[in-house]
């Protein structure tokens, strides 16, 4: 089965979810596949996607790819299409993979088996499994009759693997010059330049257990001796104490860290929708009650305002050793 | 300025979900339905930009069975000026293509310089109808925006992406999808649930639409099955009479035990 993988850079540097789709395409195909990677000045990065199992990478540099436009990046990842024609398309379910993905999909007169989970090959079909229901049921699905099948992939979920390989092979993509009538003018960085929830491989939120946004000092302690990124339920967002791009939830962000630790978070059930897929989950509240307690793996019942700075101790500790 | 806004009615979010007896749906039985919430910010902001230019209309559009005009009638009493209702039938399953391109042949018998959409409808979680709409359309979009200034043909967005904000500028006509953070949605006043009684939902078959009969050729996205997910293993607790040792205890199990510190 022939794949080809957009392979997401921002700023010169490759995106770790579109590794992990590359990893896990050439692992769907058994040997090296196609990719396709929209830059300026990116044609470098693209020898290096041999490790991931690219065997061939399609790039598209031009100075108006600089920066995002569905126009102009759709556009190269539609050429390459057209001369890779792969049987399958994967993408990663970034914010630009899911702006691009419909799109694409829509001009093949396809659909997209979004976000999975998990995906595997029957008799050349993909078949994936994706949360639906704000995460409260799984979704077996498959691409119909679609001619071109095309997915995205969960970030965090697939491990992107390297292994000894040689570098890929780069053919530069010829395109028109295009005129984009929406595109990125700049990108506005949050101030603190913070780990992002949706790429954390540990995530430390802070619910209304914490009683008032002073208290964060106290959750970005353990925040930091975890190296963790900082997520917050619905209800400090909605409160003013912290900005929205930190919300975990149905109307946050979805999650699949490996760890996360919920202070003071009772686990409405719009909360879990955001972070219920995470490998542990660790609840510190003081409410025996919550309903975090039915998904956490570990849990601790008590005053988090003494819980929170021991555990933060304890991991210091630990990493010191 | 005339804005076009799709809106998924889909199950409440505090509706426990059942599956159904053909293992593939929810059992509907008990669900309470709403409108997607990220489709309410779609209204509002719309609803907005008509009052800013103290000119336009809002018109509402769903594509679903007979439940769906329940929540076109509540976006018109929150100020929609008419809706459209594409009638998929009893039970029948669109994937976000057909769907799209029933919105799509809908937006097309007006003449709009907004389509809106949620980001994601919260049923399916797809985020893909409304840029499959204005690629159906041949036209530009934004998506999970969250502050938007309107100017003279053009717009400026900005969009959340991860860790950052994009600004993007677009000329008109433009689709867009909201994203939470856009504006605060407001309530049907009483005088506007009363007036929506008197707008207008007009009604559309499939096949009005260009969406042929269900039947196996046309099915692009699959569903198999639908599960629950597997359940979680049940909590260890670790007891808390000495926070400092129950801090210990934790962190000893995540490095052991869990092996993810």
């Amino acid at each position: 089965m022939k794949f080809l993988v957009f392979i997401e850079q921002r700023d010169g540097k490759i995106r770790k979810a579109s590794l992990e789709a590359l990893s896990l395409a050439s692992k769907l195909a058994g040997g090296s596949v196609a990719a396709v990677l929209p830059g300026s000045g990116v044609a470098d990065l693209a020898g290096g996607l041999g490790k991931y199992g690219a065997g061939v990478v399609y790039v598209a540099d031009q100075d108006i790819l600089a920066l995002y436009s569905a126009k102009g990046y759709v556009g190269a990842l539609d050429a390459a299409a057209t001369k890779e024609s792969p049987d399958a398309v994967l993408i990663a379910a970034t914010a630009m993979g899911k702006d691009m993905a419909p799109r694409l999909a829509a001009r093949r007169d396809v659909s997209v088996l979004a976000d999975v989970m998990d995906l595997r090959v029957e008799n050349g079909r993909l078949v994936g499994s994706r949360p639906v229901y704000s995460g409260k049921a799984r979704a077996e699905a498959d691409c119909g009759n679609a001619a071109l099948q095309v997915a995205t992939t969960r970030p965090n979920v697939f491990p992107a693997e390297p292994r000894e390989a040689g570098q890929a092979r780069v053919e530069m993509l010829d395109l028109p010059k295009i005129a984009p009538r929406a595109k990125v003018v700049r990108v506005e960085a949050s101030e603190s330049k913070e780990l992002d929830v949706s790429e954390a491989d540990i995530i430390v939120s802070g619910g209304r257990g914490i009683k008032g946004p002073e208290n964060w000092p106290m959750i970005r302690e353990l925040q930091q001796a975890l190296g963790a990124a900082l997520g917050a339920s619905r209800a400090v967002v909605d409160a003013g104490w912290i900005d929205h791009q930190h919300q975990v939830g149905q109307t946050g962000k979805v999650v699949s860290p490996t760890l996360y630790v919920a202070c003071g978070i009772s686990g409405a059930i719009q909360h879990l929708a955001g972070m219920g897929t995470s490998k542990v989950i660790v609840a510190l509240n003081k409410d025996p009650e919550a309903p975090i307690f039915k998904v956490a793996t570990y849990g601790i019942v008590g005053d988090i305002f003494q819980i929170v700075p021991e555990v933060a101790k304890a991991v210091r500790e630990l990493k010191k050793e | 300025m005339n804005s076009f806004v799709a809106i998924a009615y889909v199950p409440d979010t505090e509706t426990r979900i059942k599956i159904g007896a053909d293992g593939k749906s929810i059992d509907e039985a008990e669900v309470k339905w709403i409108v997607s919430p990220y489709d309410e910010y779609a209204l509002e902001e719309a609803l907005r930009i008509k009052e800013a230019k103290g000119a336009g209309t809002v018109r509402v559009a769903a594509v679903g069975p007979e439940r769906a005009k329940t929540g076109l009638r509540e976006c018109l009493a929150r100020g929609a000026d008419d809706a459209v209702w594409i009638n998929s039938g009893d039970g029948r399953y669109l994937d976000a293509l057909a769907t799209a391109k029933a919105l799509a042949a809908a937006a097309r018998e007006g003449s709009y310089d907004f389509l809106w959409f949620g980001q994601k409808g919260v049923g399916y979680d797809e985020s893909l109808v409304g840029p499959m709409v204005a690629e159906l359309l041949d036209l530009p979009h934004v998506g999970n925006v969250i502050k938007l200034e309107v100017g003279e043909g053009k717009i400026t967005a900005h969009r959340e992406i991860e860790g950052a904000h994009e600004v993007v500028e677009s000329t008109l006509p433009v689709v867009l999808t909201a994203q939470k953070g856009l504006n605060e949605p407001r309530y049907a006043s009483l005088k506007g649930i009363m007036g929506a009684k008197k707008k207008t939902i007009a009604e559309k078959k499939l096949a009005e639409m260009g969406i042929p009969e269900a039947g196996a050729a046309g099915v692009k996205l699959r569903w198999r099955k639908l599960e629950l997910p597997p359940p979680r293993q049940p909590c260890k607790l670790i007891p808390a009479d000495d926070p400092a040792a129950a801090a210990k205890e934790l962190v000893r199990l995540l490095r052991e035990e869990a092996k993810v510190i």
